[in-house]
């Protein structure tokens, strides 16, 4: 208590350690990063908001400073009841806005293309691990096309190395989201959109679907571990000793809706059922285009993007 | 012989459902009971239900906003309780299903229910008096157009009692809401609910436009417009353009859920995605349908309580019009997680961001307004100054949302319901809460009492604070929307924090309605005789309050911007009755917006349930109404000179009355 009255009576440290108090613990996960991407957009954030503040705080000062001084019962104030037009304040506060938006606007240019999800990411000569991710009501599947090995709401990543991911919908739209590792993106039936990740820490992350899904989106939650290659290879390996195998009979077991789904995993992977998924919702016609992208460079993925929108015969 | 219609489709087994459909039919009964005991049925359908007096359509708008900002604030104050109690392994009281409709229905009244009719009635209520004009263009349609939103309202309601809603979210995204995914009548409520009254829409803006281009008082050019009927010409002008892609939009879908077409499906050839551009190419201009109007009331307010012109009226009204333009190429900013490329990303999340530069520029507008003012603190001045603050964070955390970069980790986070109740309740909401406050003396006769104005105004300001600011939190706590229980133990203070915020706006809605019943119970005593009680500037106090139903005995000649103003500092307004007034050209009540709005309400009905026999009666019924409407000549009639002389002797006989007891006060 007397301690409690102490930081009262000394206000400064107070609110010193208010931030502190704040941000304790790993709570604020989108500003407790722990990967690049992740890292990349909290300076991004931060940036910002520092930017914005610039302007933000004296406005909020100023309005209620006028107002206050302004009021009515102050007769003391001065009183212009013409002061309508004055060119020197249009110009400024047309001018400080657009000040303020064009470091802004140079900034987005640069951060978008920088943090663009398809793009790949450069670590070392290291090669990305792919993944490919399918949303399910509601659960999620990954699968490791290269390894051949998949897991339900669960997926482990070696640190440091860059992850490709692969992800459409088996269902409504999702968007495929772990915080702590940075960027989000949409789970489309008959679409895959890419995104580029990696973990610099080792940890198991909360992944969430970030889309409203139906009755089972609250639950459908998953984990990302980040390891050591030695973590991630005993994780592979746990993962093959699992009897079940990922074919079309598994598929259409996962087809059906269930909430709140504990961890499994399949030991083997038959075919390529992402790429089946895809176009099964397309007709087996359609040419083997990727999905909405338009301008990045071209995909990282081996798989070279199954059937898509692009609808060029 | 009832399509689908079953008695398994009312929720009999959910009892708060049935206890909100009982509460429903009681204020139902007991408000019927009260109309058949004061024998009031003739009253209301003389007076109210047959009006095409834009007052009264207005006054009626509002009355129906009120109502559902209360059934939305319910819906709201659900999902905070839900909640603060579904944390860990608690799944709190609401299960998913009904949730889910909660969230979706909270949404959908919110802006067509509530945002839509409140600004609707403010313009219906303020535009033709500030323009000088004596109803809109088209009276009949406006009628319609009240109707049609009504009926839309009733739809909606009747979900809770008959069937289900939309259980998808309030843009209903496919393909959740195709039938494969929502094989309910949910979203053909909907559907139905938002097709009927986006046509009271659509017509609302062409009737508006039309009035404001064409019926503006002799010598009120463009640059003479009061700045609220400058927003409302670009809110109509923005109904008019988005609209019809919300109709285009919800009739593909519909062409999906009835026909099997594939528009929007996962197979077959569909693209959700495409839905997800076009109902936003609506949703975002739909956000400045909602927030010009607010603007607009905020630059009468701010400029009549501190006793000043307007600052930079020539800045505000091209800031108005770069909004108008610029929100119609911004949509894409809500769904860059799409996977859309860098460029495209980049392209929109700079738009989105040169519009806070106008937007901006207004805020500056209004600051050096009240500078060198006289501020009085008024209500509608508390909301002016509580939004100027408020909605500059809400700003901010728009433009951090409109950086791709940013938003690829607070998009649909709880960050994002921050910020745009943070806009919309900042903003939207105390714009027209604003204009409620200072226009209700000029609709009703009477004022609003202000010391329980004021209550409300600090239960909401403060309320707003504590249930949102925890919000941004969770947001970057990674906590999404829609989610109906968490196993983040952590989150449930913040959760809670929020609950009681809402239960602070709680008891700010309650001193509304007290502030209502209280200044009804007293408005004798509180009568405004003036039609001038805030020194107002602009046209509509320069006719009595309420104003007469042909709102001026002769047309204003107008010559300056602010032409109430004016008079006042030139000594030329008028004291006395003329001797003689030209008879007045006004329309006649008609039932025909009525009926035409019950036939589409059975029409939307039978749709919902597939009643095809109803269906048929309720298209048969709307164009046969309309063609005997078309038919009738008998439209029109004169008020005689006399009639308006007397009414007019009243007035200034009135008004010297009210100034002799003015003196005797001073």
């Amino acid at each position: 208590m007397r301690d409690l009255i102490r930081r009262v009576a000394r206000p400064k440290r107070t609110i010193m350690l208010l931030p502190l108090l704040l941000l304790s613990g790993c709570n604020w996960v989108v500003l407790d990063p722990q990967g690049a991407i992740g890292a990349s957009e909290k300076t991004l954030l931060i940036t910002s908001v520092l930017l914005m503040l610039l302007i933000v705080v004296p406005v909020i000062i100023l309005t209620l400073f006028v107002a206050w001084h302004y009021r009515a019962t102050n007769t003391k104030a001065m009183y212009r009841p013409d002061f309508a037009h004055s060119l020197p304040i249009e110009i400024v506060i047309w001018l400080v806005p657009c000040i303020i938006i064009l470091a802004l606007g140079i900034i987005t240019w640069d951060s978008t293309h920088r943090l663009d999800p398809y793009r790949r990411i450069a670590v070392g000569t290291q090669k990305p691990i792919n993944v490919e991710v399918v949303s399910l009501d509601w659960k999620w599947l990954f699968i490791y096309p290269d390894l051949h090995v998949a897991s339900v709401n669960e997926f482990a990543m070696p640190v440091g190395t860059p992850v490709a991911f692969n992800i459409t919908s088996d269902t409504v739209m999702n968007a495929f989201f772990v915080p702590q590792l940075g960027t989000q993106i949409y789970a489309m039936a008959g679409m895959q959109t890419r995104l580029h990740l990696v973990a610099d820490h080792p940890g198991r992350y909360r992944g969430i679907s970030a889309n409203f899904s139906g009755d089972g989106f609250s639950g459908m939650t998953f984990t990302a571990i980040a390891t050591d290659q030695a973590g991630f290879d005993a994780w592979v390996q746990k993962a093959r000793q699992s009897g079940a195998t990922l074919n079309g009979a598994a598929m259409a077991k996962l087809e059906q809706p269930s909430q709140d789904v504990p961890v499994s995993y399949f030991g083997s992977v038959s075919g390529d059922p992402f790429g089946d998924l895809v176009s099964s919702f397309m007709g087996k016609a359609m040419s083997m285009q990727d999905a909405t992208h338009l301008s990045t460079p071209p995909a990282t993925n081996g798989s070279s993007g199954m059937a898509g929108m692009n609808m060029k015969d | 012989m009832l399509g689908n219609l079953t008695l398994a489709a009312i929720p009999l087994d959910n009892p708060i459902e049935m206890g909100a459909v009982g509460f429903m039919g009681i204020v139902i009964l007991v408000v019927a009971g009260f109309v058949t005991r004061y024998k009031l049925w003739g009253y209301l359908w003389r007076e109210w239900v047959t009006s095409v007096d834009h007052k009264k359509i207005g006054i009626m708008y509002i009355i129906l906003a009120l109502v559902m900002l209360i059934r939305g604030f319910i819906d709201a104050i659900m999902m905070r309780t839900q909640l603060a109690f579904a944390y860990g392994k608690h799944h709190g009281y609401l299960p998913p299903p009904h949730y889910d409709q909660i969230f979706t229905a909270h949404g959908v009244i919110m802006i067509f229910f509530m945002a839509m009719p409140f600004m609707i009635g403010l313009m219906n209520v303020a535009v033709p008096l500030q323009i000088g004009a004596r109803d809109v263009a088209f009276p009949f349609m406006n009628s319609i157009s009240f109707w049609l939103t009504a009926v839309g309202m009733a739809l909606v309601n009747l979900s809770l009692a008959i069937g289900e809603f939309a259980k998808t979210g309030w843009l209903a995204y496919p393909p959740l809401s195709e039938l494969h995914f929502s094989p309910g009548v949910g979203v053909d409520y909907y559907i139905w609910a938002l097709q009927i009254s986006g046509i009271g829409t659509l017509l609302t803006g062409v009737n508006f436009f039309v009035t404001i281009v064409k019926m503006r008082a002799p010598g009120m050019t463009m640059m003479r417009m009061p700045v609220f009927v400058w927003t409302i010409l670009c809110t109509a002008v923005l109904i008019m353009a988005a609209f019809p892609i919300l109709t285009g939009t919800l009739a593909l879908l519909t062409l999906d859920r009835y026909l099997d077409f594939h528009f929007f499906t996962d197979d077959g050839g569909g693209n959700q995605m495409m839905y997800v551009n076009l109902i936003w190419a609506w949703g975002h201009p739909e956000v400045y349908i909602l927030i010009l109007p607010a603007f607009g009331v905020f630059s009468e307010v701010v400029s009549t309580y501190s006793g000043k012109r307007l600052f930079a009226y020539t800045s505000m009204v091209y800031a108005t019009l770069a909004i108008t333009g610029l929100s119609f190429i911004v949509w894409l900013h809500h769904f860059f997680t799409m996977g859309s490329g860098a460029n495209v990303n980049a392209f929109f999340g700079i738009t989105t961001m040169i519009i806070s530069i106008p937007t901006g520029v207004k805020i500056f507008n209004w600051l050096f307004t009240m500078y060198g003012g006289r501020v009085r603190f008024d209500v509608p001045m508390l909301y002016t100054v509580g939004f100027m603050v408020t909605f500059t964070i809400g700003g901010m955390t728009g433009v951090m949302l409109a950086v791709p970069g940013i938003d690829y980790v607070l998009h649909n986070s709880l960050f994002l319901i921050a910020h745009f109740h943070n806009v919309i309740i900042g903003g939207v909401l105390f714009g027209y809460l604003a204009g409620f406050n200072y226009w209700f003396p000029k609709m009703a006769g009477f004022h609003l009492n202000e010391k329980l104005g004021k209550c409300a105004f600090w239960f909401w300001i403060v309320g707003f604070y504590v249930a949102f600011m925890p919000l941004y939190a969770l947001g970057l706590m990674g906590a999404t929307r829609r989610m109906e229980h968490y196993d983040n133990v952590a989150w449930a203070p913040y959760m809670w924090v929020a609950a009681c915020g809402a239960v602070l706006i709680m008891i700010g809605i309650g001193c509304q309605v007290a502030q209502l019943v209280v200044s009804i119970r007293d408005r004798e005593m509180n009568r405004d005789l003036t039609g001038d009680p805030w020194q107002g500037r602009t046209l509509e106090w320069a006719t009595s309050s309420p104003p007469p139903f042909y709102n001026f005995a002769t047309l204003p000649e107008v010559n300056h911007a602010e032409p109430l103003w004016d008079a006042k500092m030139r000594g030329t307004i008028e004291r006395q009755a003329r001797d003689h007034y030209e008879d007045i050209h006004m329309p006649r009540n008609t039932g025909a917006g009525f009926v035409i709005a019950v036939f589409s309400g059975f029409f939307g009905f039978a749709m919902i349930w597939h009643i095809w026999w109803l269906v048929v009666v309720g298209v048969v019924g709307m164009v046969l109404t309309l063609v005997v409407r078309t038919c009738n000549d008998d439209i029109d009639y004169y008020v005689p000179g006399e009639e308006v002389a007397s009414i007019e002797k009243a007035h200034f006989l009135q008004l010297s009355a009210a100034e002799m007891e003015k003196q005797h006060a001073d």
